[in-house]
């Protein structure tokens, strides 16, 4: 019963949001207004309509309507409440139906801005955000949809997946969803700002904070999927360029790509069929990430062939990208450039550069992807490329952009003249040398990381003096104290200083990836009750081993490990073993002696005559907590620099200011 | 430099900056198609099926390979102190089209292991034994080929006929 509500009000959004779309482009093209705000109206229906339709699955997950087939291939009596709450986006029919609610939900915040400067904006808006709904909530409708019912009622669902049991999985997906969604917003204005020829950098402010948000949200599921496989998946690593990370690593690198070249845009005219392009190919990266993410066509073994999804993805995207395209070449003789770029060493030759980059990565990303669809095309013999592959394609690229990262900041607008340059840039380099020295003779002999620790020291050191030097100015210029000179630095120029922490952030995560790229050591092997393994000057002894049932069908196998530094104990862990019987799967939860120098990461692997012997896996991660650490400091970044800045925001009423060569 | 001694426009300058980036970018680009397309060369795995692997195994051997296969539970053998597993791999289908004919991967490998006419693999892999490694599971192993037509994996992925919708990265990652 309550589900059928649920399911009408999926239906009706559905036709609200068809209302909308066509009443939209009515409006435009009858010029009348009363049709768009009709449209107006429908599309902020969609996001009440659709939170009822998912709350009705959510109340049907949470009281076990196991005649609906969703909830009874996600749920089960059993199951926590947060987690019956969670499998709304644990399969993929719930899933797609989220996401429709987290679009109309953005949607509908967008609808309530106030359009007086810009109401020739609104009905393309409308038509992007709701065609847009109407090929989600059509694939609920029509080919996934969460509401089928079976012929029989079973008596238990089977559950969600143990392996998504995991808070870091629970969080991930509305996470990378806000990611996702957010970035139809500023496409959709571009379109708008495109069809009404209004092509100043309008549309790029009015959505500034709607792609910092997107970005972010991106950002932390990357990072949150990331800790997740640290977590759970039990190969001591965060990261196989496996094709469900990459489809969701693809849209960050053409979305961080944009928030660069955006401020060139602002501050000086250029770039603008660019930043289009990079806008459409996001979006187009975002539906294909969607698509990914959500019926494994690449790794899967059993493809999506039995469901229409696949194909519909593939139109859907290709139609959109077509009539992107073909907007943007209608429009090409309203995006002349309005300065050329003036020298080689310039700010906007180092973002040129850096888009460059993300565009060159995100296409390797792509080839590698996308190579066994491919191959099995063209010879008809499927190959595939693993991690050596990647590692190998784009670490050269994330080294020059980490170079550049550090040298950037420090160029000027127009024009930076090589000695000034030079002055600010060679004593960081020092540093730098002189550490990788240090690390050389301290025993660090591959160039790789030495390269890497260069880097990273360097660019390290130039960010941070960027903000050593505001302090420095702002204390001479005004005679404030340290910390208040440095809180109004950063506070009164949020987004240039947030996205230095950002920068800083992505230095302690290259740290941690350096470390654990370089340095990780495994080992092996079976243990007797007081036997250890020894790996990288640490000592992991086997003491006991225990088995006991865990909550519903769980069994827990647990061992007892110490984890020793000569003689001395660091920490006593427990890796585990989860046996999920109803559904026969197994789950290895590593144990983690965790410091900023190391993780001692420990996995029970096995044993024998209940516990008489016991194998273990044993790596170490150098650094690896420097990577969780840099996220979060991203984060941070990303909040200062997106944080509104009232008396800004008065100051960008005033017309484009033109840019003294002095002034970064 | 003679840049110096030149007059020139502010123009010029501009012109020159912007060919130099040309140049520069093209530069990068090549790289960068280098590096994808070398690097094809030195870590592409051909994805097999076990009869493939073997109607090629001249040309094949010693090549990093991918093969999948469904396993005969009789023939697993693990030594638990030494972690070594062999086992054997019965041919499937390689494409999804054939597997979805045939009526689903379970079928598939249900057949594959049942029947004695399909070509088999032999596969050694050093490591623990992973609790999907059981009768009719399907193994998807990397590794080499051996002189001695065993096949020495060094990376084994097993996956089950789901019993859930979608699919996540597996555990078994060796």
């Amino acid at each position: 019963m309550i589900p059928d509500v649920g399911y009408l009000a999926m239906v009706t959004a559905l036709v609200g949001a068809v209302y909308a779309t066509i009443a939209s482009l009515y409006g435009f093209f009858k010029r009348e207004e009363r049709w768009v705000n009709s449209a107006r109206h429908a599309t902020m229906t969609l996001a009440p309509l659709l939170g009822l339709s998912s709350l009705t699955l959510i109340y049907a997950l949470v009281v076990g309507d196991f005649q609906l087939k969703y909830v009874a291939t996600t749920s089960s009596r059993d199951m926590p409440l947060f987690l019956k709450v969670t499998a709304l986006w644990g399969g993929q029919s719930g899933s797609l139906l989220f996401w429709s609610f987290l679009m109309a939900s953005f949607t509908f915040i967008v609808m309530l801005r106030r359009w007086d400067e810009d109401r020739e904006l609104l009905p393309h808006v409308i038509f992007v955000t709701a065609g847009t709904l109407v090929f989600f909530v059509g694939l609920t409708t029509f080919v996934a949809n969460p509401f089928e019912k079976l012929s029989f009622i079973p008596p238990d669902g089977q559950g969600l997946n143990p392996l998504l049991r995991h808070p870091g999985m629970v969080a991930h997906p509305p996470t990378l969803y806000l990611g996702y969604v957010g970035f139809v917003i500023p496409y959709a204005f571009a379109m708008a700002a495109l069809v009404t020829r209004r092509t100043d950098p309008h549309w790029i402010r009015v959505t500034r904070r709607w792609t910092l948000a997107a970005w972010l949200f991106l950002s932390l599921g990357l990072l949150l999927g990331g800790r997740w496989a640290y977590d759970v998946l039990g190969w001591g690593g965060y990261w196989a360029w496996d094709p469900v990370e990459n489809a969701a690593f693809m849209p960050w690198l053409t979305g961080t790509a944009f928030l660069h070249s955006v401020m060139i845009q602002e501050k000086r005219g250029m770039l603008k069929v660019w930043n289009m392009v990079l806008i459409i190919l996001t979006y187009g990266l975002v539906i294909f990430g969607t698509f990914i993410t959500r019926s494994g066509v690449i790794s899967s073994v059993h493809s999506f062939a039995q469901s229409a999804v696949g194909p519909l993805f593939f139109s859907f995207i290709a139609v959109t990208a077509v009539a992107s395209v073909a907007t943007l070449l209608r429009r090409l003789d309203d995006l002349k450039s309005e300065n050329r770029l003036d020298a080689l060493l310039s700010r906007e030759a180092a973002f040129l550069l850096n888009n460059m980059l993300f565009i060159t990565l995100t296409f390797s990303v792509f080839i590698g992807t996308i190579s066994p669809m491919v191959s099995e095309l063209v010879t008809g013999e499927k190959i595939t490329v693993g991690p050596p592959w990647f590692d190998r394609v784009t670490a050269p690229q994330f080294a020059l952009l980490l170079a550049l990262m550090g040298i950037a900041p420090l160029t000027a607008w127009r024009k930076t003249a090589a000695q000034r340059l030079g002055r600010s840039l060679w004593w960081p380099f020092l540093i730098a040398v002189v550490v990788v020295i240090g690390l050389f003779l301290r025993g660090v002999h591959s160039w790789g990381a030495l390269l890497g620790f260069l880097l990273v020291t360097f660019v390290g050191v130039t960010t941070l003096w960027e903000y050593v030097r505001g302090v420095i100015a702002r204390r001479r210029a005004r005679g404030e104290p340290w910390l208040v000179a440095f809180w109004r630095l950063a506070g009164r120029n949020r987004r240039r200083y947030g996205g230095y922490i950002v920068h800083l952030g992505v230095v302690c995560m290259a740290l941690g990836i350096i470390g654990t790229e370089f340095f990780q050591q495994d080992t092996e092997g079976t243990l007797r009750p007081g036997e250890a393994l020894e790996i990288g000057g640490f000592r992991t002894v086997y003491r006991t081993l225990r088995t006991y049932p865990g909550p519903g069908d769980l069994i827990v196998t647990e061992a007892t490990v110490e984890i020793y530094q000569g003689d001395q104990l660091l920490k006593t862990v427990h890796p585990k073993r989860e046996f999920y019987q109803n559904t026969q799967q197994t789950m290895t939860i590593p144990a983690l002696r965790s410091t900023m120098a190391e993780d001692v990461y420990v996995l029970l692997t096995g044993w024998e005559g209940g516990g008489a012997t016991a194998t273990f896996r044993v790596y170490i991660n150098p650094l690896v907590n420097w990577l969780w650490l840099g996220g979060l400091i991203f984060v941070v970044g990303t909040l200062v620099a997106g944080w509104p800045d009232f008396e800004a925001e008065r100051r960008m009423v005033m017309p484009r200011l033109t840019i003294a060569p002095q002034q970064v | 430099m003679q840049e110096a001694t030149v007059p020139k426009t502010e123009l010029q300058t501009a012109g020159r900056s912007r060919a130099k980036f040309y140049v520069g970018g093209l530069i990068i680009l090549a790289a960068v198609a280098y590096l994808i397309v070398s690097s094809f060369g030195a870590h592409a795995e051909y994805f097999l099926t076990v009869e493939e692997l073997l109607a090629r195994r001249d040309e094949l051997q010693g090549r990093q390979v991918r093969v999948s296969g469904a396993v005969i539970g009789d023939t697993i053998v693990y030594d638990a102190q030494n972690l070594d597993l062999e086992f054997t791999i019965a041919h499937v289908p390689g494409s999804n089209k054939e597997i979805e004919a045939a009526g689903g991967l379970a079928v598939v490998l249900r057949q594959a292991v049942s029947d004695p006419q399909v070509p088999r693999l032999t596969v050694r892999y050093h490591g623990p034994k992973p609790d999907l490694m059981q009768h009719e599971a399907q193994a998807i192993v990397t590794g080499k080929l051996g002189e001695d037509g065993i096949f020495y994996a060094d990376e084994l992925l097993l996956k089950c006929p789901t019993r859930y919708e979608e699919d996540i990265p597996s555990q078994s990652k060796g």
